[in-house]
């Protein structure tokens, strides 16, 4: 393994684009010193709050005693929809089918059903427990098929993608295979769990300060509960210990509980769950059964696709509207169909409302493609990769480049990414190596897989691909950044400061990278959907070159030179022929009564979305991305272990590498951990069981390949006019873990001489391995 | 009997005394909310994450030893005469950061940064001991510390590289070793030490006779060893543990004796420090010892917290079964002696009266042609619960099996011997058809049950396999490899 110390570059400025500019929190992450909202000092008085949850899957709410609660030392109050002065409703989609707090039934085990507030954490948490709920059980379904079989309804509008003509295709076709796959949700997992803390101020007002991705949504809520107008709350947001998409929609509920605490008793409230009612509270991953049908060619070829996708997503709608459109918009992946059928079916169920993770929906959508690329490999013998490459999107050229939503895809390098791949992984000769080993050990069987994945970006809302930033030029030169965008470890602030810095030709030192707060850019999107750097990097280029503009406007006016001759290079103006620090010409500028603030904004272009005609161009344009794993499994137990990944991953023209590395990397894992180890696991009660570390497993570094080689394709640059020509990386690289599902499907595979798909589902746990293992050499 | 009230000891470079400290009060929240020392972070409270991580310096035979535990499980209580090391203490030389730090900073090992400091204090411990490990090493060191963003490739580059910032002979608790055990010196007394409320009171007794008469005159006290299950107790179920007595720093119940015939073992030793002794004895454990939970919780619990907790999915259990171990229990002055398979009765019952503790746990040595093998499986290799955990001993003399011992966890409401398997074997030839009549039997030996970890099925065919396993891994003819290794 490589563990070379990667040197920071430096061009004239320190942190220009394109360097491996480290985090700008490191060394605050190091000591101990960067604050998350639990870090806070609270102000004398501060109360705290605790949620009190269902304790059945489904029923009618006959009563809530709260007298042994009130009566347990130290509390002060307690919370229901009754005292919830706005709106009670959290529905982030506007359907208002999500409380604050139920009133009449109870939807899922752990849905919030009421909050303690008291002296202590201890003392709300501990009173929560005594409340007596008087239920009337009602029947529950706990995942899509009970679901559909108990006639439960859609949660939101499902979406019809259709191209071609499937019913002739099918028809037709040389081959056709039917198959099901269960593809399991995940738990986020972010070590900071959810956390809001409100401080009342005068009239309306209150502070929120949380750990959310979705700022502006939180303040929006905020008010709507409270029933005053957005211009009362403020929400803050320094930086979080991790999102991942579960801190998008997800904090609503404790920031409104905390800020309607707060205005009740006019203390500060804290509200954060402990772990175990943080990952059965609050949504996740959504799991998918998916029916797929596909016809194909004597050569792999696919002719056409019929595919279903049915999703738990829980009680309410919560984003699973835009979730199940995305497994939709990625159940292509990387392959053309000429005939296709993709339909969307968004259940409800008595579980956790799901919600955003990273990658959106996409990810299931993906595996079900490279399913099928597998049931095809299977039935006509063939390598997996040879289908796979079989079937890649062509261009205008042959006519194989349009997706089934009718967008074109313009910008494909899959078949150039892949070939690098397999050149530099060496593929062909360790899979026939793997086949010879397979067929002398007994017990040790081995898999390899090379998998692609072309990913969508933008925002399917299109509305949502805005930003705007706030910039500060202080009278001393030094400069004050804020953007609408969060930071959640992905090092937005980091990139976003170095496009700053460049436009402006300083120092990265020189600006102060500063809390998300909805004071400074209002009407913000949620730090989600890959697109931090995409946005909040064009709007902060945005208001630096007005501000540039400004100074050099002044300056060829002061100097009465032309304004080409006013150039901006490392810490200095040159002006003419004469040279000043670039301090000093923002003191002459401020003296010359210029404007050094600006407020920049930016708003995607060309994309376009129609949802009820399937078409349109939500994407304006796609990274890529390749894995190649190997993995050894014992078929006598089902564990396994992941031999060797190299990774080859396009971010366009990067704006930092060594972040981009580290998003990839920590993608791949996570993306891997969703495909083996993490299982989330219900009883029959409906009560999720693996619910903390200790029983849900994410990777730990023992778990990563034994070889792990990850490398941006450098030649990569983005086709459409994007923020230097970069691309965005934090959901794109978690596909590259589908590469570890398909390996471990190829070892198990080989117990019965590759004969047959072994249909493995997800998670493929040693459990599920072994009795894949054990089906197939038993005879299927 | 005279006894004082207050816990005395060093929070990175202050004196600390502490009166009426409750039995379940947590170091964590002592350090966040008392202190404000925020750098140490709850991200589970169940000793799985490790973004508590601190260090905890105890003398033990005149020694200073510094080890990572999580202090969100850790009790206030236990920590009398230790020194606590926070993330906010770690310094480098003349105002710098810490090698540990640095090397991180360097190697892009943080990203979000919650995790951060506890991974920080896991590799500091590592670098003390081990200033130039090896990857697998470095992973064992941080098993117990769960990174979400990194996907830890730059965090073990970080440790692997530690060493060229700065070497353990200049770190500061390295130069302040002598003064810090001094210090720690003067906090000790022969005292009992009672603190806290009356429902909720810890007792710290003076040493092993101190702790069995207390033990006597408050018989349904908790007893805390490691508190690695007990943490639980109170920071996931919120259940009462008063009258508590912490015995962790009892050095009377963590001796480790070897003779001819065994190796016997204080109950207060954790799984660190018998380490070295239990694969010195038994070699086939050192795989399995290395995945006995994460390195802290390896440094805060015992073996005989382990048995005397009665779980049915403990680790040490079956292959401590296997080797034929025995137990002595100690009430007041009165000790006694059974095969520790007998102390095991149902689920959620163990032959121990009110009054009683676990004192020691007794191992024999292995015979001639004894073969041993110890199994764990489990959803994630490292820092998981078993499915199901396995021991194996089987004595072959000219080619037939006798002290045939095969004990399984996972399997039933305890750890349990696997009769019928065992004597499916016992007085058979060492054969293929042994060990798949054993297998079989293992069907009628036991029912498992589905839960979370596993279902029935997989249970009861991971089993059966792990008969195959064993037969196979002692045969060795072809030398393919039987089973996975971690490296």
């Amino acid at each position: 393994m490589k563990h070379d110390k990667i040197q920071e570059t430096h061009q004239s400025i320190s942190g220009g684009v394109h360097t491996n500019r480290r985090h700008d929190s490191a060394e605050k992450h190091v000591t101990g010193r960067a604050d998350y909202c639990d870090d806070i000092a609270e102000p004398y008085g501060t109360l705290h709050a605790y949620l009190g949850v269902s304790t059945i899957a489904h029923g009618l709410i006959r009563g809530i005693d709260f007298s042994k609660v009130l009566a347990a030392p130290g509390v002060v109050g307690v919370l229901t929809a009754e005292d919830v002065p706005g709106s009670n409703d959290l529905s982030p989609t506007g359907l208002k089918d999500e409380p604050v707090f139920p009133t009449e039934k109870t939807e899922f085990h752990g849905q919030p059903l009421f909050a303690v507030v008291a002296e202590t954490r201890d003392a709300a948490r501990r009173a929560a427990e005594l409340a007596k709920i008087d239920y009337e059980e009602l029947p529950h379904a706990l995942d899509p098929i009970e679901a559909t079989e108990a006639r439960y309804p859609f949660v939101t509008a499902p979406l019809k993608l259709e191209r071609g003509d499937t019913g002739k295709a099918f028809a037709d076709a040389e081959n056709r295979i039917k198959g099901q796959l269960a593809i399991g949700g995940q738990d986020h997992m972010y070590l900071e769990g959810h956390i809001a803390f409100a401080l009342p101020g005068e009239d309306d007002d209150v502070v929120v300060h949380s750990s959310t991705q979705h700022p502006s949504e939180a303040q929006h809520m905020v008010a709507h509960v409270l029933g005053v107008p957005s211009n009362a709350v403020t929400v803050n947001v320094r930086r979080m210990g991790g999102g991942f998409g579960g801190k998008e929609s997800q904090m609503n509920l404790f920031c409104a509980v905390a800020a309607i605490a707060a205005k009740k008793w006019n203390r500060p409230v804290k509200i954060r769950p402990d772990r175990d009612q943080d990952m059965t509270a609050t949504g996740k991953r959504h799991d998918f059964v998916v029916d797929y049908d596909v016809a194909f060619d004597n050569d792999g070829r696919i002719q056409a696709v019929d595919g279903t996708f049915a999703a738990r997503c829980g009680y309410s709608s919560d984003l699973s509207g835009p979730v199940t459109d995305r497994a939709l918009f990625h159940a292509d992946n990387a392959y053309y169909y000429p005939n296709v059928l993709l339909r969307s079916r968004p259940m409800k169920t008595n579980t956790v409302s799901n919600t955003a993770f990273r990658g959106f929906g996409g990810p299931q959508g993906v595996v079900a493609a490279e399913r099928m690329i597998e049931e095809i490999a299977y039935a006509l013998g063939k390598d997996p990769l040879e289908v796979r490459k079989a079937n890649f999107y062509g261009d205008r050229t042959d006519g194989r480049n349009l997706t089934p939503y009718h967008q074109e895809v313009e910008d494909n390098i899959l078949h150039r990414l892949v070939g690098e791949l397999e050149s530099n992984a060496d593929y062909q000769a360790r899979r026939q190596a793997i086949l010879d080993h397979n067929r002398q050990s007994s017990v040790i069987k081995k898999g390899i897989a090379l998998t692609p994945l072309k990913f969508g970006i933008s925002f399917t809302a299109t509305w949502y691909n805005q930003a705007g930033s706030l910039i500060h030029i202080y009278n001393d030169g030094s400069i004050h950044l804020n953007h609408g965008g969060t930071e959640m470890g992905q090092g937005l602030n980091t990139k976003v400061a170095q496009v700053v810095a460049d436009t402006l030709q300083v120092d990265f030192e020189r600006i102060k990278i500063t809390k998300t707060t909805t004071e400074k850019v209002p009407n913000t999107s949620a730090t989600a959907a890959s697109s931090g750097s995409d946005l909040n990097g064009m709007a902060a280029l945005n208001a630096a070159e007005q501000l540039k503009e400004r100074l050099v406007s002044f300056a060829a006016e002061a100097f009465d030179v032309a304004p080409e001759a006013v150039i901006f290079r490392n810490n200095m103006v040159q002006v003419g022929q004469d040279v000043i620090s670039f301090d000093d010409l923002v003191r002459k500028a401020y003296m010359a009564r210029v404007h050094l603030s600006a407020a920049g904004f930016y708003k995607t272009p060309k994309i376009h979305w129609d949802r009820a005609a399937g078409k349109g161009r939500p994407f304006y344009y796609y990274a890529y991305g390749a894995a190649c794993s190997e993995v050894s499994v014992d078929t006598l137990t089902g564990e396994y272990r992941i031999d060797q990944t190299d990774i080859l991953h396009d971010v366009g023209r990067s704006l930092n590498p060594i972040l981009d590395k580290g998003q990839v990397e920590g993608a791949f894992i996570q993306g891997m951990g969703w495909l083996t180890t993490e299982e989330l696991w219900w009883d029959k009660a409906g009560r999720l069981r693996t619910h903390a570390p200790s029983t849900y497993k994410i990777p730990l570094a023992s778990d990563r390949p034994r070889k792990f080689d990850v490398r941006l394709a450098e030649w990569s640059e983005n086709k459409e006019r994007t923020i230097k020509r970069s691309k965005a990386v934090g959901e794109p690289p978690f596909m590259l873990g589908i590469s570890v599902f398909e390996a471990l499907s190829m070892a198990v595979a080989s117990v019965a001489d590759y004969r047959e798909c072994p249909r493995l589902d997800a998670p493929a746990t040693p459990e599920r391995v072994l009795m894949a293992v054990e089906r197939l050499r038993e005879g299927g | 009997m005279t006894h004082r009230t207050e816990i005395r000891f060093l929070l990175n470079g202050t004196d600390v005394t502490v009166a009426d400290v409750p039995a379940d009060r947590t170091l964590l929240d002592f350090l966040r909310l008392e202190k404000r020392l925020t750098g140490t972070k709850e991200g589970c409270a169940e000793g799985d994450c490790g973004a508590c991580t601190v260090l905890v310096g105890r003398l033990q035979d005149g020694v200073l030893k510094y080890e990572t535990v999580n202090a969100c499980i850790r009790f206030l209580a236990s920590l009398n005469s230790c020194h606590v090391v926070t993330i906010e203490h770690l310094r480098g030389e003349a105002g710098k950061l810490h090698p540990i730090q640095q090397a991180i900073v360097d190697f892009h090992g943080s990203q979000c940064g919650f995790c951060t400091p506890g991974f920080v204090m896991s590799l500091y411990a590592l670098w003390m001991e081990n200033p130039t490990p090896s990857e697998t090493e470095v992973e064992t060191a941080i098993q117990g510390n769960l990174c979400r963003c990194t996907g830890y490739q730059p965090i073990v580059a970080a440790a692997m590289a530690a060493n060229e910032y700065g070497t353990p002979a200049n770190d500061f608790l390295t130069l302040e070793r002598e003064e810090i055990s001094q210090r720690l010196k003067a906090l000790i007394d022969d005292q009992r030490i009672v603190t806290g409320p009356e429902d909720n009171q810890a007792i710290i007794p003076a040493n092993v006779h101190d702790f069995a008469d207390a033990l006597l005159s408050h018989p349904q006290a908790t007893i805390v060893a490691g508190a690695t299950d007990v943490g639980l107790w109170v920071t996931k179920f919120m259940r009462p543990i008063g009258p508590a007595i912490f015995i962790n720093h009892l050095n009377d119940l963590k001796s480790i004796r070897v003779t001819d015939a065994a190796l016997t073992i204080g109950a207060g030793v954790t799984y660190s420090e018998a380490q070295g002794a239990i694969i010195e004895a038994f070699p086939h454990l050192e795989a399995y010892w290395d995945r006995i939970a994460g390195q802290q919780v390896r440094n805060m619990g015992t073996i005989g917290g382990n048995i005397a907790n009665g779980s049915p999915i403990g680790d040490t259990p079956p292959v401590l079964i296997a080797l034929g171990a025995t137990i002595t229990l100690r009430k007041g002055k009165d000790q006694r002696s059974l095969p520790l398979q007998d102390f095991f009765i149902e689920y959620g019952k163990q032959d121990r009266a009110p009054g009683e503790f676990v004192e020691s746990i007794n191992i024999p040595l292995p015979k001639s042609g004894q073969l041993d093998a110890a199994y764990k499986i489990s959803k994630r290799r490292d820092e998981d619960i078993s499915s199901v955990a396995a021991g194996f001993s089987v004595r072959v003399q000219n080619g037939i099996m006798t002290d045939c011992r095969i004990a399984f966890g996972g399997m039933a409401g305890t750890p349990q011997r696997a009769a019928g398997a065992e004597a499916a074997l016992e007085g058979q030839p060492f054969g293929e058809a042994a060990f798949l009549a054993a297998g079989k039997a293992l069907e009628t030996d036991f029912t498992p049950l589905t839960d979370w970890r596993a279902s029935a099925e997989y249970r009861s065919r991971v089993a059966r396999n792990l008969m195959r396993r064993f037969f196979l891994s002692q045969t060795d003819t072809t030398g393919e490899p039987v089973e996975l290794l971690s490296a």
